[in-house]
C-alpha cells in the first residue's frame, strides 16, 4: 500500500515538471479553512498584480513571471510542505509571502539556510526588522509593534495626549501572532500610565462569550484587537451585542476588512482599524487590472474582490515584490535574477511618491527605504474607520510614525536574543 | 506458491514464535529494513523528507503509542495531541536546559516525562470506562494545551509563546535546526521508529500485552484470572505515553523546528492519530504504519495529482481532498471495519493458498 502510494506520488510529482519561466513567485495562499475569508482577497490581489505585469508589460524587465500557488490552509505542516514543494519550482522561488505568523516562524531558519528571502509584510517576527541578524527576512513597511504603538498614539490623540489611568483591553488570537504586541503594549502602558488588560481567544476564535462578558463587566475604555479570520467577525459581533462603543474599538490591520465588519451590519459602523496602505479602488492601476486581468478572464479566484482592503494589501505586497525585482535587475544587470539577487533588491528597495504615482498608485502607501540595518521600513501607519452607509473603510488620519524609541529598543533586545540562541554573528 | 510454511522447519520455540514465521515475510522485512537504512538516505531530498517521510515516521510512532492504549488495552484516549505537546515541551526544556547532553537522550527522556504525565491522566481509567474515559482524556488535551500556552516557564518566556529547536548534533551531524541534511533527519527518526516498533511488538506479544488484551476483552474476567487492573491499565498508559512523547519530541525538534502549542497539538491532532489507529487496524503494529501512511501520504498524493498533475485550482483541490479522504475513510470502515491490517491479514491468508485455493 505504502509502496504503491509512494510510487504514484513520485510519478505525480515528476509529471508536474518545471515550468520554464524565469521569475518564479510562489503564492502560499489559503482559500480553505477558518481563515479563508481573509486569505482569498489577499491572494487574489497578489496574483492579479503579477498577472497584470505579465499581460500589460510582458513581465518585469522582459522576463515573464511564473506564478505558483500552493494551498496552506493557514496550517504550519502544510506550509512546510508547500515551501519544500515550491522552493525549487521553475528556476527557483524568489520570495515567500506566507501570510501567517506561524508559518513565518517555521520558515525563518529554513529560508535563511536556503538563501531565499521572506517578505512578511506587517506580520511575522517583528524583530526581523534588524537585518543585521535576519539577513533574509523583511517586514517593511510596518510591523506589529508599530501597529501597537499606532493604536496607542491614536488613543492618545483622541484624548488630548493624556491616557493615564485609562483601561485598555487587548483581545488577541492566542498564538504567536496575537502575543506579538503584548511586550510593546506593556512598555507603552508603563510610559503612558494606562492599565492593560489581556484577553486571549483560542484558535479559531468562534467562541468569545467569556472574553466579552469580562469586557462588559470591567468596562475598559478602549479595546484593541489582534484577530484574524473568523475571530474578527465574531469579536465585532460580540462588541455590537454588548453595545461597546465602536469608535473606541481598534483592530490591527489584519482585523479591518469588509468581511470582518459586514456580518455585524449597521452596529459595526464606526469600527476602527489600522492600515499601512491606502484604501478603495480609486487608482489608475485598477483600471489596468480591470482591462487586462478581470475582463480578460484571467483574474485569480472569482475576480470579485478588486478594491477590498485585503485585495489592496495583497496587490501592495505584489507591487513591493515587483519593485524589489526591478531594483535587483538594475543592481545586477541581469533580468533573470536569482533568490540571492532578489534579497539584494529587497534590501536596497526605495519607495518614493514618484515611483508609486508612476505605477498608477499615487499616495497609496508611505514612503520608505530599506537598508541592511533596517529591514522594516519607517513604521508609518494610519487609522481607518468603517462607514456602514458607504460600505467602505475610510482613512481618518494621516500616516504617522510609531514610537521608535520604545520599538527600536525592543527590536534590538529580541534580535540579540535570537542571534545568541542561533549562533548568528550580527553584521551588515 | 512461494508464500507458505511448507519446507520452513522450526526447530526451537524461539523460531516458532518469531514475528515473521513465513520465510518470504521474513526476507521481505529484512529487505524493507535494508532499503530504509541503506538505500533511501541516499536518494531522498528536502521535499521527500519534509513532506513525506518525516511526518509518516513520526505519526507512525504516535500511532503505535496510541494503538497500545486503544487497540491493545481498550482504553479510549482523545488526549494524544496534548501528550505529544508534553513530549515536545519536555524536549525543548531539556534541549535548552542541558545543551551538553545528546539530543538522543533528550528525546528518550521526553518520552519518559510524557509517560509520567500520561499515567497521571490515566488514573481515572480505573473508575471510568469507554466514552466517559474519552471525555476525561479530552480534558487532558485541553488542560495541557492551555498550560503550555499560559505558563511562560514552558516556552522560556519567549515573546511569541513559540518554542524553537536550537541546532543539536549527533556525532557531529546536525539533526535539528535549519542546517539539518535530509538524510540525517530521516535516519534519526527511522532509528526511533524501528526501535519503537520492535519494543512495541515484543511488549504486546509478551505477558504485558496479554494482560492488556485481557483487560480490553473483559476487565472483570481478567481480574478474576489474576490480572491486576491497576498495573495493567497504568502500564498501558505509561508505555503509550512514552511512544507518544517521543513522537511529539521528534515532531517538534526534527520535523517542524518551531511549534505553537494550540496549532500544532490541538484537538485535531488527537483525532488524526486516533483515525490512523482506527483505519490502520486496532491492535496491530503493522496497522499503525498503514494508518499513518494512509492519512499522511494520501493528502500529499492527492494534492500533487490534482494541482501538480491536472493543474486544477488549489482551493478546489483542497476541498476535494477533504471529500476524497473522508469518503475513503467511510468506505474502508464499512468494507473492512478492522482496518487496513485486517485487509493485509486476509491477503496473506489468500496468498498462502495461492494458486491452489482448494
Amino acid at each position: 500500500m505504502k509502496q504503491k502510494l509512494m510510487t504514484a506520488a513520485f510519478a505525480a510529482l515528476m509529471a508536474t515538471g518545471p515550468a520554464l519561466a524565469e521569475l518564479t513567485i510562489v503564492d502560499t495562499s489559503y482559500r480553505t479553512g477558518p481563515y479563508a475569508a481573509n486569505g482569498i482577497p489577499f491572494s487574489d490581489g497578489y496574483q492579479d498584480y503579477f498577472t497584470l505585469l505579465n499581460e500589460r508589460d510582458g513581465g518585469i524587465g522582459g522576463e515573464k513571471i511564473n506564478l505558483v500557488e500552493c494551498e496552506t490552509g493557514y496550517n504550519t505542516e502544510k506550509g512546510v510542505e508547500c515551501y519544500e514543494a515550491t522552493k525549487g519550482a521553475g528556476s527557483g522561488a524568489l520570495v515567500y509571502q506566507p501570510l501567517s505568523t506561524g508559518i513565518t516562524y517555521q520558515l525563518i531558519p529554513k529560508a535563511t539556510a536556503d538563501g531565499i528571502p521572506l517578505h512578511t509584510m506587517g506580520y511575522g517576527r517583528t524583530s526581523a526588522k534588524n537585518g543585521a541578524v535576519f539577513r533574509y527576512v523583511f517586514n517593511y513597511p510596518a510591523n506589529y509593534w508599530d501597529g501597537a504603538s499606532h493604536a496607542i498614539t491614536h488613543i492618545l490623540n483622541e484624548n488630548g495626549g493624556d491616557i493615564s489611568g485609562r483601561k485598555i483591553a487587548l483581545v488577541y488570537h492566542n498564538s504567536a501572532y496575537g502575543k506579538e504586541p503584548i511586550r510593546t503594549l506593556e512598555n507603552l502602558a508603563e510610559k503612558h500610565g494606562f492599565e492593560l488588560m489581556l484577553l486571549p481567544v483560542d484558535h479559531p476564535g468562534q467562541e468569545q462569550k467569556s472574553q466579552w462578558l469580562q469586557i462588559r463587566r470591567e468596562r475598559p475604555d478602549n479595546v484593541i484587537m489582534w484577530g484574524w479570520g473568523v475571530m474578527n467577525q465574531v469579536a465585532i459581533q460580540e462588541a455590537v451585542n454588548i453595545r461597546f462603543p465602536m469608535d473606541q474599538f481598534i483592530g490591527i490591520w489584519w482585523s479591518g476588512s469588509e468581511n470582518d465588519v459586514k456580518p455585524a451590519g449597521a452596529g459595526a459602523d464606526g469600527y476602527k482599524a489600522l492600515t499601512f496602505h491606502n484604501l478603495g479602488d480609486d487608482y489608475p492601476v485598477y483600471d489596468d487590472i480591470r482591462t487586462h486581468v478581470v475582463d480578460a478572464g484571467k483574474a485569480a479566484g472569482a475576480g470579485d474582490q478588486v478594491g477590498t482592503v485585503l485585495y489592496n494589501r495583497g496587490m501592495y505586497a505584489a507591487m513591493l515584490a515587483a519593485e524589489a525585482i526591478k531594483t535587483a535587475q538594475e543592481m545586477h544587470g541581469v533580468s533573470a535574477i536569482n533568490a540571492e539577487q532578489m534579497r539584494d533588491g529587497m534590501e536596497n528597495l526605495v519607495m518614493t511618491e514618484e515611483k508609486m504615482a508612476a505605477l498608477g498608485l499615487p499616495n497609496f502607501g508611505p514612503e520608505f527605504s530599506v537598508s541592511c540595518e533596517n529591514h522594516g521600513g519607517n513604521g508609518y501607519g494610519a487609522v481607518s474607520q468603517w462607514n456602514f452607509e458607504a460600505g467602505e473603510f475610510e482613512l481618518i488620519t494621516d500616516y504617522y510614525q510609531s514610537d521608535q524609541e520604545i520599538i527600536s529598543q525592543l527590536v534590538a533586545e529580541d534580535s540579540a536574543q535570537f542571534a545568541a540562541e542561533n549562533g548568528i554573528e550580527p553584521g551588515c | 506458491m512461494f508464500y507458505r510454511e511448507a519446507g520452513d522447519f522450526k526447530t526451537s520455540y524461539t523460531d516458532d514464535s518469531q514475528t515473521f514465521p513465513i520465510r518470504f515475510d521474513r526476507y521481505r522485512y529484512y529487505a524493507v529494513l535494508v532499503a530504509a537504512f541503506a538505500v533511501v538516505p541516499f536518494v531522498i531530498n528536502d521535499y521527500w523528507v519534509n513532506a513525506v517521510f518525516l511526518p509518516f515516521l513520526i505519526y507512525a510512532i504516535a500511532a503505535i503509542g496510541l494503538n497500545i492504549l486503544v487497540g491493545y488495552c481498550g482504553q479510549v484516549s482523545l488526549g494524544t495531541g496534548g501528550f505529544m505537546a508534553v513530549g515536545a515541551y519536555a524536549c525543548y526544556k531539556l534541549m535548552t536546559g542541558f545543551p551538553e547532553v545528546s539530543i538522543f537522550f533528550h528525546i528518550i527522556l521526553a518520552g519518559g516525562v510524557t509517560a509520567a504525565v500520561c499515567v497521571l491522566f490515566g488514573l481515572p481509567s480505573l473508575r471510568i470506562k469507554g466514552f466517559y474515559l474519552a471525555v476525561a482524556t479530552l480534558a487532558a488535551q485541553f488542560f495541557l494545551v492551555w498550560l503550555f500556552n499560559r505558563v511562560g516557564w514552558f516556552y522560556n518566556y519567549s515573546a511569541s509563546g513559540q518554542i524553537n529547536a536550537p541546532e543539536r548534533t549527533i556525532f557531529g551531524v546536525p539533526v535539528t535546526g535549519a542546517e539539518t541534511a535530509p538524510w540525517a533527519a530521516y535516519l534519526f527518526c527511522l532509528v526511533f521508529v524501528v526501535a519503537s516498533a520492535i519494543i512495541a511488538r515484543n511488549l504486546t506479544r509478551g505477558m504485558a500485552g496479554r494482560k492488556w488484551m485481557a483487560i480490553r476483552d473483559m476487565d472483570i474476567a481478567a481480574e478474576i484470572i489474576g490480572v491486576n487492573p491497576l498495573k495493567a491499565k497504568l502500564s498501558a498508559f505509561a508505555v503509550s505515553g512514552f511512544f507518544v512523547g517521543i513522537s511529539g519530541a521528534l515532531f517538534f525538534a526534527v520535523y517542524l523546528g518551531a511549534v505553537e502549542v494550540g496549532e500544532a497539538f490541538g484537538i485535531n491532532k488527537s483525532f488524526l492519530v486516533l483515525f490512523m489507529v482506527i483505519i490502520g487496524g486496532l491492535g496491530s503494529i503493522f496497522g499503525s504504519f498503514a494508518g499513518a501512511a494512509f492519512l499522511v501520504l494520501l493528502p500529499v498524493l492527492l494534492k500533487n495529482t490534482l494541482v501538480g498533475g491536472l493543474g486544477w485550482p488549489t482551493d478546489l483541490a483542497a476541498h476535494l481532498e477533504f471529500i476524497i479522504v473522508g469518503s475513503l475513510i467511510i468506505v474502508f470502515l464499512i468494507a473492512e471495519p478492522h482496518g487496513l491490517a485486517q485487509l493485509w491479514r486476509v491477503a496473506k491468508e489468500k496468498l498462502r493458498l495461492w494458486p491452489f485455493p482448494h
